[in-house]
């Protein structure tokens, strides 16, 4: 039977071959994300920044100019009005987020600001309908972004700590490494693009920490596995050799990933699809990261040859409990 | 070799059947939510109606009968966060410690010499005294005054503080005090929402407290966020006040310590009041709605608590002929004369009351005072048809990906790929079956947990089966390579799945909401992923292994 095969069945890539370009992009995306992260700042939503975000929908194309005029003599400060798309809006369904800046000395919207805006839209578009308005006081922003910093810090810590005790030090590093470069490659193309950050986005960025970790691990496993076998050849070597016996499952379980998330990109709604796009995008640094930015860092700091010794019992607990 | 033993395979797919059958509900959503919406009626006392037994007849009672509960974003609804100002309390406690440590101070006057309450900052009570070296039997007496601390962690210390500054006697809340105080509070607040929320018969509200002083406040089917804080309320306390006098003018002077408050139903009648209640409605037990004996009007009637019943007795018989208030939400809702001493601790409120506006009011009274203000940090509100495009869009996007993966997986694996589409299938129907047993929310960001999960569950699949492929070109036979297969990808799996499941974890803390209904459906999508590629489909492939015995297999 004629079998799909994303890989040929042997295959013999040396993945270090190319480091200097493959890991230096790495490195060079790495400090662009930066750089455009300081430069042109997160566009963040309301449960980082405080304020109110009202959706509205209406039969009629509305203006982003003509919704900023009607808002503007109510004196409401900073207002950012986005046009949304989704390919399962029929031809007279045109829907656009507003969002308002929070106002000083309230710590939510008053119901009197909403029912202005509300009649200020609707004097532009009278069958304009508010399917969401939603409100977030200042102080509870402030403190979720606290939240989600000690969670992204929390991850870290968790993956840091676990690889440690089983695998050794130096995974932990080269995993740590793949990861940051992960989440940094994601903030970079939300600022770049300048995608809605809010907490939905702190939560795909934890997803793709747990997916990447996840494709980091079973290379690692394989690595182990291989530095018992082939206790004298060289690391490099070894490394190679698990990324090439790996890189089947690697591409198989990215691949049905990707479709899955692909059919949810396209299909699932304009409610979610930043969300996704995220997860979607970390899917495919995660999978890149793994195979050329983890295994590079461990190779830079070197790894323990002999595993040998009575503590390799403890890279094996679960294994052998079948 | 490959042997499993019966006790094993029955376990597992008994334990798949559990959950497949616990899943069957979701298929008939409406049907089986409004059976179960009829039971609850039923059981909860109401009368059987034809609709209701029409309701209840469109689900059988035998089968599994548990949902998966739909977020807000699903659903529609409100959502707010209201942040309780427990402070306010301590003041109240204070004005209700004033009469008390009033004639306590009257009566050692021979010390103290006289007293007079002064401004002081909330939650504190200045009390001036005629002779400064009165003080330390002042102190004394007002510490007399508060009782032992009755929580858990502040047993031993006492519930008030009192000092000397100068001529001044400073009386506040023990620290101890403050924090049993603040307890109370919440659990009160929560309780009093809750049953406020209940009252309006919405469906599964979710009210809960959150950290030290908030209240999470969800309620699907409401129109917007402001209709639900008309439906709580924000303040509703219920007191009796002394009336001073009566005035038209809404900008009349007041004392210290005295309020002035507008007429309920009488426009343009204000009324000047002693800010210290008499009783409050912390003290009422009961509150009917009834109708007057003598001219057939609406009334309600209420009961006090013996606290209360004492105290009001008292005022009452020292003030037969004078006027008092009875004021709900900073408004007189009458102010009825005293014509004889109310002993009994039992009263009526008359007033222009219709038959709803005094049963409104009894329930509003029965359920209680809000014992402090909140004030609303997040308010969400969601459309319904917002909500049902959500579901719409993401039950296409969920069959599409579904279907791709599982061509994907045919494609690549043959036979053993139909094992694992057949694992997947059983997988997906599981997280149902699992997120109605716990009663879990999902969410829009649930749904694309679930859709990540469908991408990833074959994940573990495609490990073994990589493995095995791999085992084959050096094992002898095929039954060692499947059993290889399994064991040697075991670790690999484990780990990759434990780190993934800490992440859903901290997700989880993280979260409100939404991303705690992505978080729930990530972990139980991971447990029963490696519990159907390491236990289902393996019984699948020996099953398999066992009837065709082949002699080269394929993978």
């Amino acid at each position: 039977m004629k079998r799909l095969r994303l890989v040929p069945e042997v295959t013999n890539i040396d993945f270090f071959r190319h480091a200097r370009i493959t890991f230096g992009a790495s490195v060079v995306a790495v400090f662009l994300s930066i750089g455009v992260w300081f430069a042109l700042g997160l566009n963040f939503g309301i449960d980082f920044l405080g304020g109110t975000t009202i959706r509205a929908e209406s039969s009629t194309p509305v203006d982003v100019g003509a919704y900023r005029e009607a808002l503007s003599p109510l004196g409401l400060g900073d207002i950012a009005i986005s046009e949304v798309f989704d390919p399962s809006f029929g031809e007279n369904r045109h829907v656009a987020m507003i969002r308002i800046q929070a106002q000083a000395g309230e710590e939510s919207v008053t119901p009197e600001m909403i029912a202005a805006v509300e009649a200020a839209l609707q004097a532009i578009a009278a069958d304009m309908t508010f399917p969401s308005v939603e409100s977030v006081g200042p102080k509870v922003s402030g403190e979720l972004i606290t939240t989600a910093l000690i969670a992204v810090g929390a991850s870290f810590a968790a993956i840091l700590i676990y690889i440690w005790l089983r695998f050794e030090w130096q995974f932990s590093v080269g995993a740590i490494a793949a990861l940051v470069h992960d989440v940094l490659l994601t903030i970079g193309l939300f600022s770049l693009l300048q995608i809605r950050f809010d907490l939905a986005t702190i939560a795909a960025i934890l997803t793709i920490i747990g997916y990447s970790i996840n494709d980091t691990v079973v290379i690692f496993d394989r690595l182990r596995e291989n530095l018992i076998k082939y206790k004298k050849r060289d690391l490099q070597d070894v490394m190679n050799l698990s990324a090439n016996e790996t890189l089947s499952r690697t591409l198989m379980t990215s691949g049905t990933t990707l479709l899955a998330l692909l059919a949810l990109l396209v299909l699932g709604g304009d409610v979610i699809r930043s969300f996704v796009f995220a997860i979607f995008w970390g899917v495919i640094v995660g999978t890149y990261s793994s195979i050329y930015v983890a295994k590079n860092v461990v190779l830079m700091i070197g790894v323990k040859r002999d595993w040998s010794k009575p503590d390799q019992k403890a890279g094996t607990t679960f294994a052998e409990k079948t | 070799m490959l042997d499993i033993p019966l006790w094993k395979r029955i376990l597992i797919w008994g334990v798949v059947l559990v959950a497949l059958a616990l899943a069957v509900p979701n298929l008939a959503y409406d049907r089986v939510e409004r059976h179960n919406d009829a039971l609850a009626a039923l059981e909860g006392g109401a009368p059987s109606t034809p609709e209701l037994e029409a309701d209840l007849a469109l689900w059988p009672s035998v089968l599994p009968s548990s949902l998966v509960n739909l977020g807000l974003d699903l659903r529609g609804g409100a959502h707010l966060l209201a942040e309780v100002r427990v402070e306010d309390v301590y003041s109240a406690r204070m004005d209700a410690l004033w009469p008390e440590l009033r004639d306590a101070l009257r009566d050692a006057r021979d010390e103290v010499g006289p007293i007079r309450r002064t401004d002081a900052p909330a939650g504190e009570l200045r009390v001036q005294l005629g002779e400064a070296s009165g003080m330390a039997r002042a102190v004394e007496l007002a510490r007399g005054l508060g009782g032992p601390v009755v929580s858990l962690t502040g047993v031993g210390s006492a519930s008030l503080e009192a000092r000397g500054e100068g001529d001044v006697l400073i009386v506040s809340l023990s620290e101890a005090e403050k924090i049993a105080t603040d307890d109370r509070t919440m659990q009160q607040s929560v309780e009093i929402v809750r049953r406020r929320v209940d009252e309006a018969g919405t469906r599964e509200p979710t009210i809960q407290r959150q950290g030290e002083n908030r209240i999470l406040i969800q309620v699907p089917g409401v129109g917007s966020a402001q209709e639900l804080k008309d439906l709580i309320g924000t303040t509703a306390r219920l007191t009796f006040h002394p009336v001073i006098s009566r005035t038209s003018d809404p900008e009349a002077r007041v004392d210290a310590r005295q309020l002035l408050l507008p007429s309920m139903d009488e426009e343009g009648a204000y009324y000047i009041l002693e800010e210290t209640p008499v009783v409050t409605g912390d003290d009422l037990v009961d509150s009917q709605p009834g109708f007057d004996a003598q001219n057939g009007q609406p009334n309600v009637s209420f009961r006090f608590n013996p606290h209360g019943a004492r105290l009001f007795g008292e005022y009452t018989s020292a003030n037969v002929g004078a006027p008092f208030a009875i004021v709900l939400d900073n408004e007189v809702i009458s102010a009825p004369t005293i014509r004889q001493a109310i002993t009994g601790g039992s009263g009526q409120i008359t007033g222009s009351f219709t038959v709803e506006s005094s049963t409104q009011l009894a329930v509003l009274l029965r359920a209680g005072a809000l014992p402090a203000e909140m004030t609303f940090l997040e308010e969400r509100t969601i459309g319904p048809e917002l909500g049902a495009d959500s579901i719409a869009a993401g039950r296409i996007a969920a069959i599409v990906a579904f279907l791709a993966v599982l061509v994907f997986m045919q494609a690549s694996y043959g036979l053993f790929g139909l094992f694992a589409n057949i694992a997947l299938m059983m997988n997906v129907a599981m997280i149902f079956g699992i997120l109605s047993l716990v009663g879990a929310t999902l969410t829009l960001p649930g749904i694309a947990g679930i859709v990540l999960t469908i991408g990833m569950a074959v994940d573990a699949n495609v490990l073994v089966f990589e493995r095995i492929r791999e085992e084959l070109k050096t094992a002898r036979g095929p039954a060692r390579a499947i059993e290889l297969g399994y064991d040697r990808a075991m670790s690999a799996i484990v780990d990759a799945n434990i780190t993934t499941f800490l992440i859903a974890v901290i997700l989880f803390t993280l979260g409100s909401g939404p991303v705690k209904g992505f978080a729930v459906t990530l972990a139980i999508g991971i447990i029963t992923s490696v519990f159907t590629a390491l236990y289902v489909t393996r019984v699948m492939v020996v099953t398999w292994f066992e009837r065709a015995r082949p002699k080269k297999i394929e993978v």
